[in-house]
């Protein structure tokens, strides 16, 4: 890094400190602070005094000690070797800092982000001659067995024409693979590129989002669908199944690269990750899942000005795979820690604070985030649309969805998973309330669940919504005067939404059949309760009684169908729903004898 | 002059201001953020630490607060270094103050080391995912909200319920079967009053575990401001055992609402912009720093076992005090006026209380295959039949269904005879899942939807028992 000049820290009040002699610096400069180098950025300029956020500890510092600038704005490296790694919030890789200071994380140390020595089989996809724009792929590399990794130029690079370019072979990422001439000149282009964290890759269009994010969880995918490029929130008190959840969606979503950013959270959930998912298959390669997931980890133990940054370094290691064309989902947990870090920097700066102290562009930051998510062209050649899908976890103190952070997050995404917390204590997993949720992309994802799935798929969708909703209404009349006061058919009502609630809603994370539902298995299980509900109504017409309908041996087998009958049975579902037919024939048989 | 060269760092009688637990000293230099202060007046000694310092002006918390101290008489002696304690297995059968210095008239330990009390987070990439189940001999712990070497697992406590008869009955009882190891004891009291330091130190002392333990006591009537160095000295000695010596450390630091306080008190003073309820907006942050120093690290042998204590203001869960404990901690262990009141012993709110390193602890080879499904079915039991006492409440038990009057009776049993035990009861898994199936025999089978098969034909009692009745 170019060292410029230097400055002298003036003041340290925690994670932010003064600098003066700071003139010329920019806005979001790279900084090193102290004689051990640690890691800042320019977060306010004010004459020739910097405001700097110092992205490690700053115990010990003392004013007077140096402060080093480096002109260039907090960036991060991409190229082969981001995938299955663990970074910390400024991409630094927790592996390798292991190495160094063990369990334990020390200050100052300087770690390459992706290895500098490893050689990687690259294979040109141009050849001399050949027309080059900005953000045009040149070859690719294997990264992992699951993701090739598109070589790209760089998205600001100039337009010109392949003039050497090398041949396949094994190389490191500091070799130049390519070179290129334009009208003035020439430049060369590496494996890799660098970006700044706080500026969204460009691309050249933006599309609009249709095909479904699949995440294998029922209520999810059948209720409240989330769109490939789409954005979605998951607020909730703790405990309530935040984390649970965005592991189940990086674990089973259909995409091609999953990010992982653990925003201020426990420390031993990145450890999950790291455990289960290097043993988690992908069922379509049969490779392990860690070979398509990045994680980026600042827990909330760790320095908090790099929590901020954490989330932009990994949105932008995000757009990097969107841009080789890839579906690219990134999970936050939690939006809520960040927006944290953002009031402690501001509190720190002596900022006028908005609402319960947060700074008052904590809404604009939150808008630009979410904005970076979306299905678009890429820049350059070939032609590849790619997309980022975002879904935040949010943390309301107090489990109150009022708060600022829940409900500026909420004017910017479309998909809405209301965590309950009493649907929570009563194991009632995933506890999303199905009456607060919503999604936008409902009637976007239809086309697709009708040509891949079932025609029939809005309508039964429609009519499990339905007994919900009609439950949630009738709920209050049993409250006040019992459940005798009701007629059977609302009675049968009722039985059904809990049948719906028990044997569909309900998805154990951790049981190895209920963990995951495609979307075959998801519209046929939900067509046997309808089905259900269509003949037990009929029934009851007919004048078959409430209790014998109650006393149908098949119930307990519909409720556990959701982990008796595996993804490669579905036939069976078929029989349990002819079963089901064939016992209401019964019935209303004997009704008519 | 205003300063002058001690044996160690540098002392100023330069105070311009005393405000709060705060001192700030004019025309300092080369003084660290972060560092350790020592300010003397006539009064004696204090020690202190660098909030905030600028060029030749240093913000200074004063631990012991600074009631008595006088601009003209009070010096600050910067002491070049960060806060440490010496650590030794010397110190275990150990009694100190909340600053780590010796309660119990014996002389200090040798140190071994020197450690940071604020310690250094552990690389994510090092943990290793705590496993280990431990049996506490509790029903509603070892059955629904299992505990594991390594987990922090507060418990959301109120004031009058018995949480120390609780915590004092786990660590009396956790064993954790068919494993051995070194265990430790490490208790930390935070603001707590006399009497419940000594039942704790009685308890330990009683059951003989006393030399494997180590008693950090900041009492009601000790400096308000040493709160915040407590359990980080407690969980510095923690680690050193955990980490250094191979032991099994369980921490029980109680209460964190008085941590919370004195933390809010020093906020106010430096005028800092509160985030809910007057508590500083970084409350999440510092509360991490302490709950996050549990754990196991691969290639280690010992663990740290955290359990906080810690009081809800008028029994409010959604108070910043225990939001933001449950929003780190691994769980929580609920404690309920509305039990308590029943006279249930312990009364631990099972539907609001949650362990989040359950579901890796149990099962096939730990303790039985069908003790998640069990803990499922219970769960789901409980709930239904509170929610139908709650109905039964306004329309009449009459009214209801037989079967729904079966759930209420099932959920009754599961009060009197699962949950509520002997504080000396020490029952085994085994004892635990048998009681449970006892309930859930009562249930008709088809409603026993969260359990495979299997497992209903291998433990449920019902049909049995139905039988029986018949035949007598
Ligand atoms: N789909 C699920 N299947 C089974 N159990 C679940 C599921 N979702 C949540 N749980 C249970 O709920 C617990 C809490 O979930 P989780 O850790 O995801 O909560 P959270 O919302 O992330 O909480 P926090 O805000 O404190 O991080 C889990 O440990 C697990 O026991
Ligand atoms: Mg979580």
């Amino acid at each position: 890094m170019v060292v410029e000049g230097k400055g002298k820290i003036s003041r340290i009040s925690g994670p932010v400190i003064r600098s003066e002699g700071m003139s010329g610096a920019q806005m979001y400069e790279n900084v090193q602070v102290g004689e051990e180098r640690i890691l800042g950025e320019v977060i306010r300029v004010e004459g020739n005094d910097a405001i700097i956020q110092v992205y490690e500890s700053t115990s010990g510092l003392k004013p007077g000690d140096p402060v080093f600038r480096t002109g260039q704005p907090l960036s991060v490296t991409l190229g082969p070797g981001i995938a299955g790694a663990l970074y910390d919030g400024v991409q630094r890789p927790l592996d390798k800092i292991a190495a160094i200071s063990g369990a334990f994380i020390k200050r100052g140390i300087q770690v390459p982000p992706i290895p500098i020595d490893k050689k990687w089989p690259f294979i040109p996809s141009v050849k001399k001659g050949d027309k080059i724009s900005p953000g045009s792929i040149v070859g690719s590399v294997q990264e992992t067995p699951l993701i090739d990794n598109k070589i790209m130029v760089h998205p600001d690079a100039r337009a010109g024409k392949i003039d050497w370019i090398i041949k396949k072979g094994e190389y490191e990422i500091e070799e130049p693979i390519a070179k290129v001439v334009h009208d003035d000149g020439t430049y060369e282009v590496k494996m890799y590129q660098r970006w700044p964290v706080r500026r969204p890759r460009p691309y050249s269009k933006r599309l609009e989002a249709t095909t479904p994010l699949l995440t294998g969880q029922r209520v999810l995918d059948t209720l409240f669908p989330m769109a490939k490029g789409g954005v979605g929130a998951i607020p909730g008190a703790f405990g309530t199944g935040k984390t649970v959840t965005l592991h189940q969606i990086a674990a089973w979503a259909n995409v091609k690269v999953v990010v992982y950013v653990g925003c201020g959270e426990r420390g031993n959930e990145m450890t999950e990750v790291l455990i289960k998912f290097p043993e988690l298959i992908d069922p379509s390669s049969g490779r392990p899942l860690m070979e398509r997931t990045i994680l980026v980890a600042n827990t909330s133990n760790m320095p908090v000005a790099a929590r901020e940054a954490s989330i932009y370094t990994g949105v932008t290691i995000a757009e990097y795979y969107r841009d080789m064309g890839y579906d690219v989902v990134l999970v936050a947990d939690s939006t809520s820690r960040w927006a944290e870090a953002l009031r402690e920097i501001s509190g720190r700066l002596e900022e006028m604070p908005a609402e319960e102290g947060y700074p008052s562009y904590l809404a604009s930051r939150i808008a630009e985030f979410y904005e970076r998510a979306g299905q678009v062209t890429a820049l350059g050649s070939p032609e590849r649309t790619g997309s980022i899908s975002l879904i935040g976890a949010v943390s309301p103190s107090g489990g109150d969805f009022t708060e600022p952070v829940t409900t500026h997050t909420m004017r910017f995404i479309r998909t809405f998973w209301a965590l309950d917390a009493s649907l929570a204590y009563s194991r009632h997993y995933p506890a999303i309330n199905w009456i607060s949720s919503y999604s936008g992309y409902t009637e976007e994802v239809e086309k697709w669940w009708r040509q891949e799935v079932n025609k029939d798929w809005a309508d039964i969708r429609q009519r499990a919504y339905r007994i919900l909703q009609d439950e949630d209404e009738l709920k209050e009349i049993v409250r006040l005067l019992g459940p005798e006061a009701l007629p059977d058919s609302q009675k049968l009502t009722l039985d059904l939404a809990r049948m719906l609630r028990e044997g569909f809603l309900q998805q154990s994370a951790f049981d190895k059949v209920d963990a995951y539902t495609g979307p075959h298995k998801q519209f046929n299980l939900l067509k046997v309760f309808i089905d259900f509900y269509d003949l037990a109504q009929e029934g009851l017409k007919a004048g078959v009684s409430l209790v014998d309908i109650r006393s149908i041996k098949l119930i307990p087998r519909i409720m556990r169908a959701k982990y008796d009958i595996k993804e490669e049975e579905q036939d069976k579902l078929a029989k349990l729903g002819r079963n089901v037919s064939d016992e209401f024939k019964k019935l209303s048989g004997e009704v008519v004898n | 002059m205003s300063n002058k060269k001690g044996s160690s760092g540098v002392e100023y009688s330069s105070i311009s201001e005393i405000k709060g637990p705060l001192i700030i000293v004019q025309g300092v230099s080369g003084v660290a953020y972060d560092e350790l202060v020592e300010v003397e007046s006539d009064g004696g000694k204090r020690l202190g630490r660098v909030l905030d310092v600028g060029l030749g002006i240093a913000v200074v918390q004063v631990f012991e607060g600074t009631s008595g101290l006088a601009i003209s008489s009070t010096r600050a002696r910067f002491l070049g270094r960060t806060m440490e304690i010496p650590v030794s297995q010397g110190m275990l059968g150990r009694i100190f103050d909340g600053v780590g210095k010796p309660r119990d008239g014996l002389p200090e330990p040798i140190a071994e080391d020197f450690r940071d009390i604020n310690g250094a987070p552990i690389n994510p990439q090092m943990r290793d995912y705590p496993t280990d189940f431990i049996q506490t001999g509790i029903s509603t712990i070892d059955g629904m909200n299992t505990l594991v070497r390594g987990q922090k697992l507060p418990i959301f406590s109120g004031a009058g319920l018995p949480h120390n008869a609780l915590a004092a009955q786990i660590a009396r009882q956790a064993t954790v079967p068919g494993k051995t190891g070194d265990f430790a004891v490490v208790f930390a009291a935070i603001g707590v009053q006399n009497d419940e330091a000594r039942f704790f130190q009685k308890n330990i002392e009683e059951s003989g575990a006393m030399k494997r333990s180590a008693l950090f006591l900041n009492l009601a009537d000790d400096p308000v401001f040493e709160r915040i160095i407590t359990p980080r000295v407690a969980l510095t000695f923690a680690e050193y055992l955990a980490f250094d010596l191979d032991m099994h450390v369980l921490v029980i630091i109680t209460d964190m609402t008085n941590y919370a306080e004195a933390l809010r008190e020093i906020s106010a003073a430096r005028e800092e912009v509160p985030g809910r309820r007057g508590y500083p907006g970084y409350l999440y942050t510092d509360f991490a720093s302490i709950y996050e120093r549990a754990g196991r690290i691969k290639g280690k042998k010992g663990s740290i076992t955290q359990m906080p204590i810690l009081s809800m203001p008028s029994d409010d869960i959604t108070h910043p005090i225990p939001d933001l404990t449950g929003y780190i901690t691994e769980g929580q262990l609920f404690l309920s006026r509305d039990l308590y009141r029943k006279g249930i012993y312990p009364p631990i709110g099972v539907l609001m209380s949650l362990s989040r390193l359950m579901k890796d602890g149990i099962g096939e080879g730990t303790t039985r295959g069908d003790h998640q499904e069990v803990s499922n079915q219970l769960y789901a039991t409980y709930s239904r039949a509170e929610e139908l006492r709650a109905l039964a409440f306004i329309v009449g038990e009459a009214s209801l269904t037989s079967k729904d009057r079966k759930y209420i009776n099932a959920g009754s049993a599961f009060e009197t005879r699962f949950l509520k035990q002997r504080p000396d009861e020490d029952r085994d898994i085994e004892q635990t899942l048998s009681i449970a199936w006892d309930i859930l025999s009562d249930l008709p089978e088809d409603e026993l939807t969260r359990i495979k098969e299997n497992y209903i034909k291998q433990h449920y009692k019902g049909n049995k028992q139905k039988e029986g009745k018949e035949k007598s």
